[in-house]
């Protein structure tokens, strides 16, 4: 490659870089300012400030973030805790057994997958107060299940595909016993799947917020996107933006970090699940 | 020009399928293939089916929450009353004109990306990788707020960086006027969603097999023939599977509408039209009838293009 070429990737790079970058480093900007530099029109603040994250964690706010913070927290481990458990026997039964209505399972994970969250809100809505569901964590985990099963299925069944299970047998001929080929060989193969499809089904969980705001109505379950997007401020006289931009910060942090981590792994699994599933 | 695909990868076989031929084997297997795949298959079932027709069965009354008292069979009368209100023709021409701008653009940036990812430097490629992975992560609701924000009339700093341009000045409301809005609307969900795009097609790019680029190139073919040529034929599964998925995707917004104008000024799309009689007014007959459409419309959409580009999912996941 000439030097000239060389230079031109580099800036591609660059830009892609600030493409994906500028919006969040703008909401982390805005988030230290304070309340004279919110309206002051540029992207900087002139003096820095932790204004904003003492108010949504220690403050007047700390009462409408922190129990939201909990219940995200909560409420999308144990979904995607769930939902990896059942896929996974979904996927091995699909990946390895040979049996009449896998297309169909496959198929119904695809129509689940494309299905339009707000048309079963309604239906949920009222049903859940009948029930006594409604704005409880189980009335969130059950409809997460119906975002992050879909998509659990097909990424584990790809990674599925892959595993070499004759290697199994291969232990057992040489002495192994099934437990411990299962322990041994199975499931260290197995598991960087099932670890990225958690990951994914994680970050599916984590974005929901239709879910979130229909469902619930207080802070015993509303998960943070919804507190964030029905948030009015400390109080009614103090412009929130400063401590949306805070608390947009905070839960923006863990999907950063299992980013950085697992880039290699999450790209796998994404693309797996859709183009090879 | 012939269009050679990649042989589709070998998938291990099921182990145990050699020696299925006996009937009792095969239906052992069955059996326990149902039993390990049926909890994920029936919870599934339970949280969309379930649902899906009860929303049909309330769309046929009139039924507010807060006087069910009245509640009444009127057959397809809400179906009625929301085909001939210009409220909610206004939305699907929001929602459908926001999903072909997104996914155009989406998928021309895209392909862009994609192939500045695959051409970028060994140095350079893990940095990219995870960049681009931010913005797919990210919360909707995050994106939405530094969106909005950044073009608000008093907290954005765009008024200001873009005052020299004609027509913006620090007074410049874009979220006051209908196309403003949905331009901001557009930007947002554009940013947001282009990298899974660009990762698809990744994906689809690392399945052109160099034989024939070089092939291509050792014909005299120029950069532009051989992207017409060979590139894009050769990942034409990559880029449908892409399409169909963010055009579903992009049919269903909500999130977006609802944190940067709450549907204000002729912003409102099919979803958020739902969400507002059912949430916001419990008109839960009139909800469930605007929720059955919306599935209608995207089950309607995903037909139109299994069958309209004859999109082979198996063949995609070279399968075939």
């Amino acid at each position: 490659m000439s030097r000239r070429e060389k230079t031109w990737w580099w800036i591609a790079g660059v830009v892609i870089l600030l493409y994906c970058l500028f919006p969040i480093a703008w909401i982390i900007s805005l988030s230290f300012k304070g309340p004279a530099d919110i309206a002051n029109q540029q992207f900087l603040p002139t003096e820095l400030t932790g204004e904003n994250y003492s108010t949504i964690l220690t403050g007047n706010a700390s009462d409408l973030f922190l129990p939201a913070l909990r219940n995200s927290f909560g409420i999308c481990l144990i979904a995607t805790f769930i939902s990896c458990i059942l896929s996974m026997f979904a996927a091995y039964a699909i990946a390895r057994l040979d049996f009449p209505g896998k297309k169909l399972i496959l198929s119904a994970a695809l129509g689940v997958a494309i299905f339009p969250v707000i048309s079963i809100v309604t239906p949920l809505f009222n049903l859940w107060r009948q029930i006594g569901l409604y704005d409880t964590w189980l009335g969130l985990i059950i409809p997460y299940l119906s975002l992050t099963l879909p998509i659990s299925i097909w990424t584990m069944s790809a990674f599925f595909r892959e595993i070499p299970w004759e290697m199994e047998q291969a232990a057992q001929v040489d002495g192994a016993t099934t437990w411990q080929a299962f322990r041994k060989v199975i499931v260290p193969l197995a598991a960087p799947g099932v670890f990225t499809t958690a990951i994914i089904a994680f970050f599916i969980a984590w974005n929901d917020f239709a879910y979130g705001i229909s469902l619930t109505s207080t802070s015993a379950a509303r998960p943070v996107p919804a507190a964030l997007g029905l948030f009015s401020g400390a109080s009614q006289f103090v412009d929130p933006t400063g401590n949306i931009a805070a608390a947009a910060v905070i839960v923006t942090i863990p999907v950063v970090v299992l980013v950085l981590i697992f880039q290699r792994r999450i790209v796998a699994g994404l693309t797996n699940g859709a183009v090879k599933g | 020009m012939t269009q050679t695909t990649l042989p589709p990868t070998k998938k291990t076989e099921p182990v145990s399928s050699p020696r299925g031929g006996i009937s009792d084997r095969s239906r052992a297997e069955r059996k326990l293939g149902w039993m390990l795949a049926g909890p994920a298959f029936a919870v599934m079932l339970l949280v969309t089916a379930y649902p899906i027709v009860q929303a049909v069965y309330y769309s046929l009354f009139n039924y507010r929450l807060t006087d069910p008292e009245n509640r009444e069979f009127i057959g397809l009368g809400n179906y009625g009353v929301i085909l001939s209100d210009p409220l909610w023709w206004q939305a699907v021409w929001v929602t459908v004109l926001i999903t072909i701008v997104t996914v155009v653009v989406e998928l021309i940036l895209g392909f862009g990306l994609a192939l500045v990812m695959s051409k970028a430097l060994a140095s350079l490629r893990p940095i990219l990788r995870a960049a681009i992975l931010i913005p797919y992560a990210v919360i909707t609701v995050v994106s939405a707020f530094s969106w909005q924000f950044a073009f608000n009339i008093t907290t954005g700093f765009v008024n200001s960086w873009l005052s020299w341009l004609p027509g913006i000045g620090s007074d410049t409301d874009w979220f006051g006027d209908r196309w403003t809005s949905l331009l901001v609307i557009c930007l947002a969900e554009i940013w947001k969603t282009t990298p899974f795009i660009s990762l698809l097609l990744l994906a689809g790019l690392a399945q052109v097999p160099d034989v024939l680029q070089e092939a291509a190139q050792v014909d005299g073919a120029t950069w532009w023939q051989r992207m017409w040529k060979v590139t894009i034929p050769n990942m034409k599964a990559a880029i449908m599977v892409a399409l169909l998925f963010r055009t579903l995707d992009a049919f269903r917004i909500f999130d977006s509408i609802f944190v940067m104008t709450a549907g204000a000024n002729g912003t409102e799309s099919v979803s958020f039209l739902a969400y507002r009689q059912t949430i916001s007014r419990v008109e839960i007959g009139l909800g469930s009838a605007v929720s059955v459409l919306l599935f209608l419309a995207v089950v309607f959409i995903a037909f139109g293009f299994i069958k309209g580009f004859k999109i082979d999912l198996a063949q995609a996941r070279g399968e075939k």
